[in-house]
């Protein structure tokens, strides 16, 4: 069918809540019903916006965790983690249910992006939710991908980490390197404890002459450090591309 | 202070104005000159309304206000914006 001329502004639109799932003490994905949805590209996110009986809103940006593909419908799935003291985040982990609407515009963002017909290999690295858009791009390249890819989480402690059996079935395929960085507090047999440093991004990463583009998204301070690192290491900037949640891992 | 988010969190407000996406559009910082991705941008949010900052020299760059009957669009600190074609 030809496009119609008019173009759709792109606008709030209701979504309604077809399941939710228990992540971690404080973090749970809401899969949502969207009619209509149009489809997304692995990394994109969308806005959720909440209203007050008063009418005061607040609205925040939280990436999709699902890949696209035909069979999900009109189904998308998104994982929120709790900021404490957040305006939007303690509603969407700890009240709403199944059943219940929610509005959203998206899908949005065209730079945190990852296509599967890219060239070169995908470095992801996540600080906490950071690695919600990298499920999605890890999904999408479960289906599509043909280049290798290698994650790198970086989470407080074994009981944060969100994703526990997709990552351990992710991690299966021989084109994809999950690793684990403990900060807080490590499982047994693991003696590395602390952030993401020179020689673990030397040891792990893709070196600069592969040829990959890297994607590093999470606190804003941990998505600054981990930036800093690899061009010290001798990255492109222009291959690392960086998303941005705020102070502690919030507003997203 | 790491108080900001970044461009990408503009996408949202922004598609409601504009036909393509402005988020990986290449931006030239009316301040310092500094050209990147508007993505790489500050964004602050807790304003009224989203300003964006150059990470360079913390230029405001773009300024989105909603109000119950309009919004205001101040892109001030922009040279220019690039948008591929396709």
């Amino acid at each position: 069918m030809e496009r119609t001329a008019i173009r759709r502004r792109l606008t709030w639109q209701v979504a309604t809540v077809a399941d939710v799932r228990r992540e971690t003490e404080t973090a749970r994905t809401i899969v949502l019903d969207v009619p209509d949805w149009p489809g997304h590209l692995a990394g994109q996110h969308l806005d959720v916006r909440l209203t007050a009986d008063d009418g005061y809103r607040a609205s925040r940006s939280y990436s999709i965790a699902s890949a696209w593909d035909d069979s999900h419908g009109s189904t998308i799935e998104l994982t929120v983690e709790q900021v404490p003291d957040g305006e939007v985040s303690p509603y969407l982990v700890e009240v709403l249910k199944v059943g219940d609407p929610l509005e959203i515009r998206g899908p949005v963002g065209g730079w945190f992006v990852w296509k599967p017909e890219q060239e070169g290999p995908v470095q992801l690295i996540g600080g906490g939710s950071g690695v919600v858009p990298m499920r999605a791009m890890l999904r999408a390249h479960a289906v599509a991908g043909t280049t290798p890819a290698r994650l790198l989480y970086s989470v407080r402690r074994p009981e944060s980490v969100i994703y526990v059996s997709d990552l351990k079935e992710l991690a299966a395929s021989d084109d994809v390197d999950v690793r684990l960085v403990y900060t807080r507090e490590a499982p047994a047999g693991e003696p590395r404890v602390g952030r993401i440093d020179a020689e673990l991004i030397e040891q792990y990463a893709f070196k600069p002459e592969d040829g990959a583009t890297t994607y590093v998204c999470g606190p804003t301070p941990f998505v600054e450090t981990v930036a800093d690192l690899l061009v010290a290491a001798g990255h492109d900037p222009a291959r690392v591309r960086t998303e941005r949640f705020g102070p502690t891992g919030g507003p997203r | 202070m790491s108080d900001y988010l970044d461009g990408n969190a503009a996408a949202g407000a922004l598609s409601e104005l504009f036909a393509v996406d402005l988020t990986a559009a290449i931006a030239q910082c009316n301040g310092c000159g500094q050209t990147t991705v508007f993505a790489e941008s500050r964004l602050y949010v807790d304003a009224p309304g989203m300003i964006a900052r150059c990470a360079g020299c913390d230029t405001v760059l773009l300024r989105v206000v909603t109000t119950p009957t309009n919004t205001y669009l101040d892109l001030r600190g922009l040279t220019y914006l690039r948008i591929p074609n396709s």
